[in-house]
């Protein structure tokens, strides 16, 4: 199968979503849903619900920007056997509990 | 050429298959479609049937899956457009040129064809059935898909709640659900207002223009009524419609966001 760059950049186009739409690879890894949940961007310390987070997701992986200054926040990449997660740009997140 | 599951697909183990815990995981799903129904020339709903589909809420969407031959995946998130409760499930797709994934669901999928979903998924962008806050729902293109389970869900409760929509489409021709938008206001369940942005008829008397600070004054339920705004389409729709709505009133937490690209 040939990907040509056109396809590539429509894929990014298309992919351009928000955290909303990271909630099923999120929920491979965390017991609760934690799209509603608050992350502090480790750049720029905005406070945002991630689901609000930009979402360029890939079918490798998922990388969750912030909102504010577009530094990666969160990233989830899926590899045979295994789900890595790099939070390193996320310095606070809170889950609501009830 | 991505293929679905009626034409090669193959079987991915499942990630969560070994989870001890007690908590439900999502597993993926062979759906099968019933039926497609063509809703503009770039829309077309797809009807679902999902084994052991537990139901949803309005505004949450399935994962959709698609895998090559050679094992490539190509993964997208599609929102419900069916009201909770309802036998099946309902995706409307709008095509994307040049893309993965949409090109096979509007063009290539047919009924009795497999494809596999994940879901219902996502806490964020979501209107519980007990909520009776007065619900205002801001759609650009095919934005309007959650927001139409939303209002299905409302339309078929016995619940008095205002609920107004506000819907920006490119022309007439590319409104989606047209002939139920005009049964659910023919009803007097909803109010809805058009804004078309790039064509209209001759005779057109809704907005002919992109969603601005005066349409929303005009259309928007009162901040001080304590409702609540639901917007989906294009980053810059999206973006711009919440800042404005903070901007007359709205507290920021009342305005509940999903965005989705293209945004051309």
């Amino acid at each position: 199968m040939t990907i040509l760059s056109s396809t590539i950049e429509a894929m990014m186009n298309e992919t351009r979503l928000d955290g909303n739409a990271a909630a099923g690879p999120l929920s491979e890894l965390f017991a609760r849903d934690i799209t509603t949940a608050l992350a502090t961007c480790a750049k720029c310390g905005r406070e945002t619900p991630v689901g609000t987070l930009f979402d360029y997701g890939q079918a490798m992986g998922v990388v969750l920007r912030c909102n504010g200054c577009e530094g990666a926040m969160l990233r989830l990449v899926r590899t045979p056997g295994s789900l890595r997660l790099d939070p390193s740009g996320v310095s606070m997140l809170i889950v609501a509990t009830g | 050429m991505i293929r679905g599951a009626s034409s090669g697909i193959k079987a991915i183990r499942d990630v969560s298959g070994s989870a001890t815990s007690s908590i439900p995981r999502l597993e993926w799903k062979v759906a099968t479609v019933v039926a497609v129904r063509d809703e503009t020339r770039r829309a077309r709903t797809l009807v679902l049937d999902v084994p052991e589909w537990p139901g949803h809420l309005a505004g949450q969407h399935v994962d959709v899956r698609l895998v090559a031959e050679d094992g490539y995946e190509a993964q997208r998130s599609y929102s419900i457009a069916s009201a909770p409760g309802s036998a099946h499930v309902e995706l409307t797709v709008e095509r994307i040129e040049n893309a993965e994934v949409s090109p096979y669901l509007c063009d290539v999928l047919q009924p009795g064809d497999g494809v596999e979903v994940r879901g219902p998924i996502g806490g964020y962008f979501v209107r519980r059935p007990d909520d009776r806050s007065p619900l205002f729902l801001v759609g650009g293109g095919s934005g309007v898909v959650p927001l139409m389970s939303m209002l299905r869900q409302h339309a078929s409760s016995g619940s008095a709640t205002s609920v107004r929509l506000l819907y920006s489409a490119r022309s007439h021709d590319d409104v989606i659900y047209k002939n139920e938008l005009n049964a659910i206001v023919a009803a007097g369940r909803a109010r809805v207002e058009l804004a078309l942005t790039r064509e209209w008829p001759s005779d057109w008397k809704g907005f002919r223009r992109r969603i601005d600070r005066a349409m929303l004054e005009e259309v928007a339920p009162p901040a001080s009524d304590g409702g609540r705004a639901y917007i989906c389409g294009p980053t810059p729709l999206v973006e711009s419609v919440a800042n404005l709505l903070v901007e007359i009133g709205y507290d920021a937490a009342s305005v509940r966001t999903e965005r989705f690209g293209p945004t051309a």
